[in-house]
């Protein structure tokens, strides 16, 4: 069975994850917090946000950084293609 | 962690934190006086005078513990810092009659590159950022409390100001180049310590050693760290009880760091320090957020939000506190 968008976007947020802040080796499950992990900082949250801004070419408002979109792979992923599916720059925060 | 809910009704708010100042000031120069005579060995302190209440309060310690002819106030300037901490430092040198020296920062500063790095990075985002523009770091919690962001304030040569969220290439290369005023300022304490075989006072309080908030190896190095277990609140009592000039004790606290002139809330705790010491004492002492609530003047949710934050920045810290880390013991080093 074929990938499904969100799919894709767990993978290459998951690389991202472990590639930038897990040295590369740790397994990642799609719903392990971030922040209950230890996983992001401060910093590591202005880079996972950078991650997506810069490769999903969105804008991540200030009253969007919340765990609801940013916590785990999984929400990340759902925030990204609900942004991606909004079209114009005023996406809808989900806080 | 937070336990079981408690109640602090059974102490008025004003009182949470008072101490016997009197007492603990004596205490407290009885411990830095074994310190520097008995365990470090050292004939006198350096302290670097900011102006602010904290170090003024380590320095009126230091002179009861010492008396004032072993206490050495070093007054570091920069071309960028606030006029108001060099006159405020030199009325406590005059009023403790301790030595003071002056020593301009701004040339080492300079030639370090600490201004053109944090210019050039902030050229990134503000391309026409010059000389004569000015800015400053205003921080944002976000994740509900367990993170934050930091944003550029950025002030024109006319006075408007515009605010970018950082990125996080941006933030470090700021924070790099900006700390290096504290490890400048930490060289020359250091460099008069040898110079008067004397130690290094620190002057963080409890909210700020707790928190993080100091450069490891600038402001966060020192051989003895007097009022590190105290609430802010409490350094404010002791000031008081020192009878530190009350220009010193009416100064908001600053951080002296950034061009514009910078409350320590803008930068860094987000709340003002009064509320904060109640949130971390009611934190420390395992009582629930509701039950701080009412002391701290805050909804119980967003006392939640200050102890994720509290938790957060503890762990952020814990890097910064850290000392060398060794792959092996060492059998002939003497360590307490």
């Amino acid at each position: 069975m074929a990938d499904t968008p969100n799919d894709r976007l767990r993978q290459q947020i998951r690389r991202f994850v472990i590639d930038s802040f897990l040295f590369g080796q740790d397994e990642l499950t799609d719903d392990e917090s971030f922040m209950d992990g230890g996983i992001l900082d401060s910093t590591g949250v202005l880079q996972l946000v950078g991650f997506v801004e810069g490769t999903f070419a969105i804008s991540v408002a200030d009253d969007e950084l919340v765990p609801a979109n940013l916590d785990s792979v999984a929400s990340v992923a759902l925030f990204v293609q609900r942004k991606l599916s909004v079209p114009s720059s005023s996406a809808a925060s989900v806080c | 962690m937070i336990n079981t809910p408690h109640t602090l009704s059974v102490v008025a708010p004003a009182r949470l934190l008072a101490i016997d100042a009197h007492a603990e000031i004596e205490r407290i120069a009885r411990c830095v006086g074994e310190q520097v005579r008995h365990d470090l060995r050292r004939k006198a302190v350096v302290i670097g005078l900011s102006g602010g209440v904290d170090s003024s309060v380590c320095a009126a310690l230091c002179v009861n513990a010492l008396g004032p002819e072993r206490v050495i106030g070093l007054l570091m300037p920069e071309r960028e810092g606030s006029p108001d901490s060099v006159g405020l430092a030199r009325q406590l040198g005059e009023h403790l009659r301790i030595r003071t020296i002056v020593e301009d920062i701004t040339g080492p500063l300079e030639a370090a590159g600490c201004y053109r790095r944090r210019d050039t990075a902030i050229r990134t985002l503000v391309p026409e950022y010059g000389d004569a523009h000015r800015c400053m770091l205003s921080v944002t919690r976000v994740m509900d409390g367990r993170a934050s962001v930091f944003a550029l304030v950025v002030e024109s040569p006319d006075g408007t100001r515009q605010r970018h969220r950082l990125n996080a290439e941006v933030y470090l290369a700021v924070v790099a180049a900006t700390n290096f005023k504290q490890r400048v300022r930490k060289m020359f304490e250091y460099h008069y310590a040898d110079l008067h075989q004397a130690a290094v006072v620190g002057t963080p309080n409890l909210l700020e050693y707790d928190q993080g908030f100091f450069v490891k190896n600038g402001d966060g190095s020192a051989d003895l760290k007097p009022i590190a277990h105290l609430y802010k609140s409490q350094v404010y009592e002791l000031a008081e009880a020192l009878d530190v000039p009350e220009a010193i004790r009416r100064r908001s606290p600053t951080t002296d760091t950034y061009p514009l002139a910078q409350s320590q809330e803008e930068f860094f705790f987000a709340l003002p320090w009064s509320v904060l010491d109640v949130c971390l004492y009611g934190y420390n002492s395992g009582f629930d957020a509701a039950a701080v609530a009412p002391f701290a003047g805050l909804a119980p949710e967003d006392v939640a939000i200050v102890y994720r934050d509290i938790e957060a920045k503890r762990a952020a810290a814990r890097y910064l506190h850290e000392p060398p880390l060794l792959a092996g013991p060492i059998r002939s080093a003497s360590h307490r």
